[in-house]
């Protein structure tokens, strides 16, 4: 395996293009992963993360783009040939054999030394924490130990890149909490690259070095968790992590430096734009995101100075514990369109009286200006 | 019926009887005239006495037995344990890369090669049999071909032999092979085979090491549906093969048909459904293990 530098890219992949029958998986899908990076892929289900898996293990062929693993071009290279190993998605144990050997299995196929082996299944084992069941049978374990197994026969082999496609989607919620740091730490501790699939955006932010968010068969943004939800780039991107209000904007002449919008209704705003964002032309339609929790709701008429001021009326309020779900309604000329807005878990946020007038209120630092809205 | 219920459950799997057992009563009933009372009047017969011109007398005793134990049928077993092991290896060798390219290669032509399987299933054996001995007589299609085109002075003569025979019950219970084999090839996920070629195995060794291994009770169910069968096969050899080659199931024909001996020819029967009783069962604890 050719050495790499620590920046440098230890997988490139891209343009991917791939179509089953008549129907396109994948358009123009890249994506570079580090050495030791934990790369996520996100999206819901059906949008071509385990198609984009499958390929970079070797059991797809693109029908066009490149796949480069420490530099050398694999695109054609066999699965078995590949130095990266999966984590599937139900685990695919071998069920005839014992513990050991599903994770020895590998190492054989590479002619490691049978006394090495030895010392490596049950060194696998500890990492996963199942020291001890070498010699267990696959049937008698359960769904985390399974997981745990599937886990340390993929690391045991030490790839340059390990593939995880929803690896912890089987296991109930709690379980699956206390993998994701595990999975994590483990992951820090071998620097070893990890590709992991997931439709969970709270597993991606919690896990990922970077996330590559994937919509109907291309990435539509790839940043680090923060950038992801701090500066979503399109409607899909900001609604998936997150939650979103998105609404659509006119573009009217402003000053250098920032946006000046018009929503329904004739409400204006006028907001900073992020250094290197750029506007469409004025007149054109863009869609524009507010997080929920970022909107601030008065029931007085009373504004703190500097925020974006909407009238709306109160429409329903749910206490959840943790927080307060708050359902306005901004525009007039479409009642039925809610906004939402979140309040901490304070219980008097909860409104018993409906249909009475409120502020609701944003930072322009928190309007987010997505992609031009063709609609 | 509980009783019956009881044992039928413990001659298919030696489970507990649960209330879907109730869900079986129509097919239990069904069994019971098809299965428990033929067995039960052939093993009673089996222990009669047969008259002049086939009359049965009913003295009972274990003479019949004692006949069946003659060293002179002792040919004609060994005969039909190899025919049959003979067929049932065939059948593996010709129907284990068949059911592999029927789960794994056919793709949307799977459905109508399966039915294609099935075809000498459907129609009638002797109609079969019969087209078998238009191709293989001696003025059949193949010796017409090979005179015409000169690679023959003389026909030759295939019917009447081991390979008709053999021919003849390959054909016939190609199927029993093949559709076990499948049914645990195509239920084996396909990400199991993925892992191994993942972990480094080429095509050959996950099949060797992963595949095969996991399709062994599918190999043993394939096997164990060909070989009993075959113990009581009668007809091929009837058209096929000739005297000279008869098996038990021709044997037992004969006392029904021919001799006119029923209580001996159910003795054989009874004899015959005792050892495939006691081979399934020995199965069926391999298969628990
Ligand atoms: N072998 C295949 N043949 C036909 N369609 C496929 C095949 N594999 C995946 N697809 C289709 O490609 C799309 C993307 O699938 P997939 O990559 O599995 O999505 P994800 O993992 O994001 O849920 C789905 O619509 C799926 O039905
Ligand atoms: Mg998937």
């Amino acid at each position: 395996m050719a050495t790499v530098s620590d920046d440098a890219a230890l997988l490139e992949v891209g343009p991917l293009n791939k179509t089953f029958g008549t129907s396109t998986v994948l358009r123009d899908v890249s994506l570079t992963v580090r050495k030791g990076e934990f790369m996520t892929l996100l999206g819901p289900s059906g949008c071509g993360k385990t198609t984009t898996l499958r390929i970079i293990a070797g059991f797809e062929t693109p029908d066009g783009g490149r796949v480069r693993l420490s530099g050398v071009d694999v695109t054609d290279t066999p699965a078995y040939e590949r130095d990266v190993h999966t984590v599937f998605q139900h685990y695919a144990l071998f069920p005839h054999l014992s513990v050991a050997d599903n994770i020895a299995f590998g190492m054989r196929m590479d002619k490691v030394p049978e006394n090495e082996i030895r010392r490596r299944v049950p060194e696998a084992l500890s990492m996963v924490k199942l020291a001890g069941f070498e010699q267990r049978r696959i049937q008698s374990l359960s769904g985390g130990q399974m997981q745990r197994v599937a886990l340390a026969r993929a690391i045991a082999g030490r790839p340059a890149v390990l593939l995880l496609d929803e690896p912890l989607g089987a296991l109930d919620l709690k379980l699956r909490k206390e993998m994701q740091l595990e999975l994590k730490n483990l992951q820090r501790r071998l620097g070893l690259a990890f590709i992991y699939v997931t439709h969970d955006q709270e597993e991606a932010m919690t896990m990922s070095d970077r996330i590559a968010v994937f919509n109907h068969g291309r990435i539509e943004q790839v940043g680090t968790p923060g950038e992801i939800y701090e500066m979503p780039k399109t409607s899909f991107v900001a609604d998936f992590i997150g939650g979103a209000n998105i609404f659509s904007a006119r573009v009217l002449p402003g000053a250098e430096g920032r946006a000046h919008l018009m929503l329904e209704d004739e409400h204006e705003l006028d907001v900073p734009l992020d250094p290197y964002e750029t506007l469409p032309e004025v007149g054109a339609r863009v869609k524009i995101a507010i997080r929920p929790e970022r909107v601030k709701v008065f029931y007085k008429d009373e504004l703190p100075f500097g925020l974006i001021r909407f009238d709306a009326v109160l429409k329903d309020t749910v206490f959840l514990g943790d927080a307060c779900q708050i359902y306005l309604q901004m525009f007039k000329k479409n009642p039925e369109r809610l906004t939402l807005a979140w309040a901490g878990g304070d219980r008097y946020a909860v409104h018993d009286d409906m249909n009475v007038p409120v502020i609701a209120a944003v930072q322009p630092e928190d309007v987010y200006i997505l992609e031009k809205d063709n609609d | 019926m509980t009783q019956i219920d009881r044992a039928l459950s413990w001659l298919l799997g030696g489970r507990k009887p649960a209330a879907s057992h109730l869900l079986l009563a129509p097919a239990s009933l069904w069994l019971i005239f098809l299965l428990v009372i033929p067995a039960g009047g052939l093993i009673i017969l089996s222990f009669a006495k047969n008259g002049p011109y086939g009359a049965i007398v009913w003295e009972f005793g274990l003479h019949n037995y004692a006949r069946a134990f003659d060293p002179k049928y002792l040919p004609v077993l060994l005969r039909t344990l190899g025919f049959a092991g003979a067929t049932t290896v065939l059948c593996l060798v010709l129907g284990y890369p068949l059911a592999y390219f029927l789960t794994f290669r056919a793709g949307r032509w799977r459905n109508a090669l399966l039915v294609g399987l099935m075809v000498p299933f459907w129609s009638s054996c002797l109609v079969a049999y019969y087209s078998w001995m238009i191709v293989l007589g001696k003025e059949g299609l193949i010796n017409t071909a090979l005179l015409r085109a000169g690679f023959l002075s003389a026909p030759i003569g295939f019917l009447y032999t081991p390979f008709a025979i053999l021919l003849g019950l390959v054909y016939f219970y190609l199927p029993f092979t093949v559709l076990p084999l499948y049914a645990s090839l195509e239920k084996m996920p396909r990400s199991v085979v993925e892992a191994a070629y993942d972990l480094g195995a080429g095509r050959w060794t996950a099949f060797l090491k992963i595949t095969l291994p996991l399709s062994l009770p599918g190999v043993v169910a394939g096997c164990v549906l060909t070989f009993i069968p075959c113990l009581g096969d009668f007809l091929t050899v009837e058209i096929l093969g000739g005297p000279r080659y008869y098996l038990l199931g021709n044997l037992i024909s004969n006392q029904f048909m021919m001799a006119q001996d029923w209580p001996f020819g159910s003795a054989l029967t009874s004899l015959l459904l005792a050892g495939l009783v006691g081979g399934l069962w020995l199965y069926q604890r391999w298969e628990k293990a």
